[in-house]
């Protein structure tokens, strides 16, 4: 099979990558909704992921996407724990707002 | 073996201050004073076989133990060096330091810190030892701080008293002036020789045409180096903390003040004799400095009344002599008087410890007399080392004196006439010493009178022993047939003519013998004759209240060096400290008013810090790749 | 149509998907175009091929990951649109740094993109799962072994930090 990147060049991608890591930047700043930040730091993670594995093609190298399964390995810890500490968050205030955790600051 | 015996020769004396200091309280008196003992007569033995062996053999034993300091050309050995000079000096530094340990299991003990004491003494043997074995000067460094140390913590060992205290830190600093000329002195060496090493410092000396500069060097680093011995070893114008060193206990006073660690000058001057060698102007230093510190010493003995007092200052007079006979490149000669010096010095100190034992702490010899009845060990022991210190025939001091003065005759007359008066004045005041604390009656109270006693045999035996040296010490060195003077031959490298046993040298024994009768028969004439006795402080007058008042040499310093650095501390502490700290102060004042604005950033609100973090890395990457 | 049409139309989908998570009210709606966006990407991965990944993206994320995140709105109940409005000023930091973002990101790639040559095809087999396999465990192996303990680590911190705790007060 011929390989894609000589069909559609690397820099499409970096494109797609940058857009989609900025959405999810804008996401977490827009957002004030715990989860929905978490959403969107999955969009971020996704995008440099995504980035990972065109590069990793680009090299002919497997080591990219051998970064990538672990990146997915954190990110489903991240995603445990992270939803477990907002559910303790929710239980104690009531609410995933995300400005009541202003209060933990030392 | 050697090697092994070596480390044994050096390493008892400091397991015994370990056991001494660690586990001595709780193992008892008895304990502390037989280990405290047993350890440097272990160091005893090894040394006397070292003896044997050099005395057949004829060859110095060197003992390497660890490269120390190794650069690309300039390598420290940990290594230790017994040839003649310092197996003679390790043989009566440990023999006198096992009798005078023997000594102080008696004196010391009622002293609830006898376990302190034994572990002090050790120590300074132990350093004592390093600083005589060791084959360079970093070594012999190392033992020369250790016996300041040592000094320092037994003259303030009575520390509740604040003069004693004062004491001890007036033989430290002084010493530490001392050190640091000693210390620039070894620099330049190494800086010329690129090696400390004794024997390679005198082979480079005799292998190869030293350039101007380098023998200009030479001098400065000789200079410094008798710096360095004029503080240790108490000479002009560092002399004023050996006299004050008294305050420490009386065991104390004759090994380290008087027998061992006063000595150490002369062994390193003795050690280094080529270095001095060429730098004849400072050896005319040397010589001058001698002589004036033996009159200088000797006058202000004449008047002191405190029985301790008179000794130290006897012995800074006698160093003096040493130093004189130094400075005229007689060495040996200066060995030899160093050991019958530290004979009947260390004997003449241990009596004097008896008397104040019997007299329970008395030291003012206005307060004594009389002792000769109740005390006659002690009497006779003192009154051998005394005859041999002011030069009776035949005794040790005789011998040895004899031939200082003989050197000094034939290099430089007014040196001979200035070592005759200060031996004149030896005599004089040693024996007033002797009349005023043994003869006529009893001057102290009836209390004391009471409980005189002759002291225990550990206190007598010691006497006895160094009393039969001092008789017959001289021995070693008889002019015209001096095994000393065959035994130390390998040593210097420059031949000194042999003073031949001619009219002039019996003319010059006569002087000397009739000089110290004549200061005798003063004495006689004065304290047993008419039974004078000293006046009180008060009532002292004229040269004698200078005399007395040590030709105000402490209030000299004290105004000219003391008084003008506290004022200069107080000028720093008052200014330069209050504006440093201002200064200080004030850079953790904005540090603060900074610290609390800038904690208003930490706002606890996700979104600030993630718009934080976007600017961030804009930033980084603007800076990284656009820029 | 063209491979290139075909990434057109997917990264749209993914680039859409993605904005309408960020910005739905309703946040049951943000977690469905989230796992629609998921499956965009895996269909990415696919394009270039890696089968593998593409399997294990969609198994962890739009499986696990995203259950999860369901699980947990539904049961906090959150699937109201109950989110006060943000002031206008964080509002207009979000889209300053968005801009900025991009604009750097974009900037950065364009300048250094001379450097970047051109795709040449070796032939070889680099990722099929057999060798993404044999790299996996020879060169990461450790690494490997950590990420199954971080696993275990996060599911017994996931379960000790849910736990409705009766101790504390």
């Amino acid at each position: 099979m011929q390989n894609i990147l000589e069909q559609i060049g690397i820099e499409n991608y970096i494109y797609l990558s940058v857009l989609l890591f900025c959405i999810g930047a804008f996401g977490v700043l827009y957002r004030r909704n715990a989860i929905i930040m978490f959403m969107s730091i999955e969009i971020m993670l996704n995008a440099v992921n995504l980035l990972l594995v065109a590069f990793s093609t680009y090299h002919q190298d497997a080591q990219g996407q051998v970064f990538v399964f672990f990146s997915m390995a954190v990110a489903a810890a991240e995603v445990a724990v992270g939803l477990s500490i907002l559910v303790s968050i929710f239980r104690n205030t009531g609410s995933i707002d995300i400005d009541n955790l202003k209060n933990l600051k030392g | 073996m050697e090697k092994n015996l070596a480390l044994v020769l050096v390493l008892a004396p400091f397991f015994g201050f370990l056991a001494n200091i660690f586990f001595g309280k709780k193992a008892g008196k008895g304990f502390v004073g037989l280990l405290g003992t047993l350890s440097i007569l272990i160091s005893f033995f090894a040394t006397t076989y070292f003896f044997m062996q050099i005395q057949s053999t004829g060859k110095p034993i060197e003992v390497k133990l660890f490269p120390w300091i190794a650069l690309e050309s300039f390598q420290i050995d940990m290594s230790f060096l017994l040839d003649q000079l310092s197996v003679l000096w390790l043989l009566f530094v440990t023999g006198i330091g096992t009798l005078i340990h023997m000594y102080s299991i008696s004196y010391m003990h009622d002293d609830e810190n006898m376990h302190k004491f034994f572990a002090y003494l050790n120590l300074f043997v132990f350093f004592m030892i390093t600083l005589v074995m060791g084959s360079n000067l970093l070594v012999m460094f190392i033992g020369w701080e250790g016996v300041g140390l040592c000094s320092y913590l037994l003259i303030g060992f009575w520390y509740k008293n604040q003069d004693y205290n004062d004491a001890a830190k007036k033989a430290f600093i002084m010493n530490r002036v001392g050190d640091l000329g000693l210390l620039i002195g070894i620099f330049i060496l190494a800086y010329v020789f690129g090696s400390l090493d004794y024997h390679l410092i005198a082979r480079d000396i005799f292998s190869q045409e030293l350039s101007a500069t380098d023998s200009a060097l030479i001098s400065i680093a000789a200079l410094c180096l008798f710096i360095g011995a004029t503080g240790k070893s108490a000479q002009i114008p560092l002399y004023t903390w050996l006299p004050d060193a008294m305050a420490g206990p009386t065991p104390v006073s004759a090994l380290i003040h008087a027998a061992t660690m006063v000595t150490a000058g002369i062994f390193m001057v003795t050690r280094l004799n080529f270095v001095f060698d060429l730098a004849p102007n400072v050896q005319t230093i040397i010589a001058v400095i001698g002589a004036g510190t033996a009159i200088v010493a000797a006058a202000i003995g004449l008047v002191q009344n405190d029985i301790k007092k008179v000794l130290a200052y006897s012995t800074v007079s006698q160093l003096g002599l040493m130093f004189l006979a130094l400075g005229l490149g007689a060495y040996e000669v200066a060995v030899f008087h160093v050991i019958t010096h530290a004979f009947f010095k260390a004997c003449l100190f241990l009596g004097s410890g008896s008397v104040i034992h019997a007299l329970h702490g008395e030291q003012d010899m206005r307060n004594m007399g009389g002792l000769k009845k109740v005390m006659p060990i002690t009497f006779w022991t003192m009154m051998i080392s005394t005859l041999a210190i002011s030069g009776i025939f035949p005794f040790a001091g005789f011998w040895s004196k004899d031939e200082i003065l003989m050197t000094a005759f034939h290099g430089n007359t007014i040196l001979w006439v200035v070592g005759s008066i200060a031996s004149i004045m030896t005599a004089f005041y040693m024996f007033r010493l002797m009349y005023l604390t043994f003869f006529n009656d009893f001057r102290g109270t009836e209390h004391q009178k009471k409980h005189l006693h002759e002291s225990p045999a550990l206190i007598t035996i010691p006497l006895v022993i160094l009393a039969i040296l001092a008789a017959v010490g001289g021995l070693i060195s008889l002019p015209g047939n001096s095994w000393l003077n065959h035994y130390l031959a390998p040593l210097f490298h420059k031949a000194h003519e042999a003073h031949h046993l001619d009219g002039t040298a019996y003319m010059l024994m006569g002087i000397a013998t009739v000089g110290a009768l004549v200061g005798i028969g003063m004495a006689y004439a004065k304290y047993l004759k008419k039974q004078e006795v000293p006046e009180q402080d008060s009532e002292i007058t004229g040269i004698a209240k200078v005399l007395y008042n040590k030709f105000y040499v402490d209030e000299a310093y004290e105004m000219l060096i003391v008084n003008p650095l506290y004022k200069l501390s107080h000028f720093f502490r008052k200014y330069i400290e209050t504006a440093v700290s201002e200064l200080l102060f004030g850079l953790g004042k904005v540090t603060n008013s900074i610290g609390n604005q800038g904690k208003l950033v930490q706002n606890g609100s996700v979104g600030v810090y993630l718009f934080a973090f976007v600017l961030g890395l804009s930033s980084i990457l603007i800076y990284l790749f656009l820029v | 149509m063209s491979i290139l049409t075909i990434f057109y139309i997917l990264a749209a989908f993914t680039l859409a998907t993605g904005f309408l998570t960020v910005v739905s009210k309703n946040p049951i709606h943000s977690a469905i175009y989230l796992v629609l966006c998921f499956f965009s990407v895996a269909g990415h991965y696919l394009m270039f091929n890696a089968q593998f990944l593409s399997l294990v993206h969609i198994i962890v994320y739009a499986g696990a990951i995203m259950v999860l995140i369901l699980f947990t709105i539904m049961l906090m109940n959150l699937n109201k649109e109950n989110e006060p409005n943000k002031n206008l000023l964080s509002k207009i930091s979000a889209a300053i740094a968005f801009g900025l973002l991009g604009f750097v990101m974009l900037a950065t790639f364009i300048k250094t993109m001379p450097i970047i040559d051109t795709y040449k095809q070796s032939g070889q087999d680099y990722q099929s799962i057999k060798v993404l396999g044999k790299v996996l465990l020879n060169e990461y192996m450790v690494p490997f072994e950590f990420a199954s303990v971080l696993l275990l680590v996060a599911m017994i911190g996931a379960v000790l930090l849910s736990k409705k705790s009766t101790s504390i007060q």
